[in-house]
């Protein structure tokens, strides 16, 4: 790549990312979505989601790794990009937690019809 | 840089108004200094943009963290109505896209001029199947009555009502894009303009690739999905209505309540289990008076005490607590600082899989997520066409592709976002 415009500072600054290595992440991408699709057949009790979300977790780095050039980026991109996620987790956990004072959802069911006339246990 | 510049016709981004006086290439933007510092801006802008656009979704995911965590039955009873084939289709097909669409930042730093453009082309046919396979997937559940809560309609006895063709519908704006976009093919075939007939060859088929993946829908949609849900469904018809039968028989649920309630137990997961529980509904039906749960109970009640006295029929004991509770609250007494587990009947266990609101609020969120998603993808279509454009432009080099770059970690963002959304919506058990 240098070669074409001397060495003029501020040019030539691409740095295309191998064929291979991209092929080889959408294989490994495809392979993990088979991976999480197939496991969805075993029952694995409460640790269902953790599993899924961990090969999603999975794919989504080598997204955003290669894909995204985040491996090759300047730290402060990363940091930027990468520190939404923690904002997200302490906004999901928190709302969790805060969930967890009322323990059921308020959702009115009462004059639903299901298949019959509707029972009056609920609330 | 003359050789990379030579090709340019246009240059919206030299801020060419203000005349060329100073020995700049015109793809940079005179207020920088070198094309790595224009990149380095503008990614950084792309960065923080998708930012937001993580936060902004996170507010979905917030909401179905807590509704599952509440429902988590509901959840896995819906669910039954999404085929997994056709996501994880759409999965594969937006992974191969995002792969053409970083092949496609590869060959535009490398100056592959037309590669660069068929691959963008590539991408853009894969979100047109991506669009298809939703359409497929959406119609089919807005002509069940599979809808957000408030218009949810679903009826297990009837899950397929005559209504309007709905995929017609959602086809209806893209068969007149695709036409429009073919009368321009010709159109600049016949006047000759070749720029414009080289841009509109392209975006002909990605229209078409649309078609393509409603037909894969279709294909992959009645032999599974029918199947798939009649069998679900009626599941869940026969648990609704079973849990109906029970509650009209609360307070008075013998013998038979308990046997049933064993089941419950094994039943909350896995809904078709209405081959147990069939029996019981029979008995119910003919033992238990009409009058519901303010018949003299006090006979049940003591076949149910000593029901619940046996370790494994827990769902009868805490059928048993909540009716003790619910007598403690009716005649008056003040129950602070106890759980109130008043609702905590077998009925009311069943019954949380379908009631119309709560399936609603799955699909309220569902929709919400893959709609907004969609969307996504609709405005990711337009900026790929303005690269496709631009790209057959010969606009981009190695030291210009800032906006295939940009677009990619948008297109990126939005595969992202769905490899969460997957198995969070379609794979639940």
């Amino acid at each position: 790549m240098s070669a074409h415009e001397g060495s003029k500072e501020g040019y030539d600054f691409a740095h295309p990312l191998p064929l291979s290595l991209l092929f080889g992440v959408f294989l490994a991408l495809t392979a993990l979505t088979v991976i999480t699709v197939a496991q969805a057949s075993f029952d694995l009790g409460s640790f269902d989601i953790v599993v899924v979300m961990f090969i999603a977790t999975i794919k989504a780095c080598l997204v955003m790794g290669i894909f995204m050039h985040l491996a090759w980026d300047k730290p402060f991109n990363i940091l930027t990009f990468v520190g939404s996620f923690v904002f997200v987790a302490l906004f999901i956990v928190t709302t969790l937690y805060d969930s967890r004072a009322t323990s059921q959802d308020s959702i009115p069911v009462t004059n639903d019809i299901v298949a019959g006339p509707s029972p009056e246990m609920e609330s | 840089m003359a050789t990379s510049e030579a090709g340019h016709s246009a240059d919206q981004h030299a801020g060419d108004a203000l005349g060329h006086d100073h020995d700049h290439p015109d793809y940079l933007a005179h207020h920088f200094d070198t094309p790595e510092q224009q990149f380095d801006s503008g990614k950084l802008g792309m960065w923080l943009f998708l930012v937001t656009e993580v936060l902004f979704f996170s507010g979905m995911f917030c909401a179905y963290a807590i509704f599952r965590a509440w429902r988590p039955e509901v959840f896995e009873g819906c669910s039954q109505f999404l085929n997994t084939k056709l996501g994880a289709i759409n999965t594969g097909v937006l992974l191969f896209s995002s792969f053409t669409m970083a092949w496609a930042v590869r060959a535009s730093q490398l100056e592959e001029h037309k590669k660069t453009a068929a691959l963008i082309a590539t991408t853009l046919c894969c979100a047109m199947v991506f669009l298809g396979v939703k359409a497929v997937e959406y119609s089919h559940k807005w002509a069940m009555g599979l809808l957000p809560a408030g218009l949810f309609s679903y009826d297990e006895n009837n899950p397929h009502p005559p209504g309007p063709n709905w995929l017609l519908y959602i086809c209806m704006p893209f068969i007149v894009i695709t036409i429009g976009v073919f009368l321009w093919m010709v159109i600049s075939r016949a006047t000759k303009a070749k720029f414009q007939f080289q841009c509109a060859k392209p975006l002909f088929f990605v229209c078409l690739s649309f078609f393509g993946g409603v037909y894969l829908g279709t294909v992959l949609e009645p032999k599974v999905e029918d199947h798939a849900v009649h069998a679900s469904a009626d599941g869940h018809a026969d648990a609704a209505e079973h849990a109906e039968g029970d509650s009209h028989a609360e307070g008075t649920a013998g013998a038979a309540g308990a046997d049933e309630g064993e089941h419950t137990e094994e039943a909350h997961g896995a809904a078709p289990a209405e081959e147990e529980t069939e029996k019981p509904v029979i008995e119910l039906g003919s033992v238990v008076p009409k009058s519901g749960s303010m018949v003299d109970t006090s006979r049940d009640l003591e076949i149910q005490r000593k029901l619940a006295s046996v370790e494994a029929n827990s769902a009868v004991r805490d059928e048993l607590n909540a009716l003790e509770r619910q007598d403690m609250k009716a005649s008056g007494a003040i129950t602070y600082h106890q759980t109130d587990d008043t609702s905590n009947t077998i009925a009311g266990s069943e019954e949380d899989v379908m009631r119309r609101s709560r399936a609603g609020v799955f699909f309220s969120i569902y929709y919400c997520m893959t709609g907004v998603h969609a969307i996504h993808i609709l405005a990711g279509i337009g900026v790929l066409v303005w690269l496709l454009v631009r790209s057959l432009r010969k606009d981009f080099n190695r030291n210009y592709y800032g906006p295939v770059d940009y677009v990619g970690l948008y297109w990126h963002l939005v595969d992202l976002i769905w490899i969460y959304l997957f198995p969070l919506m379609y794979l639940i058990r």
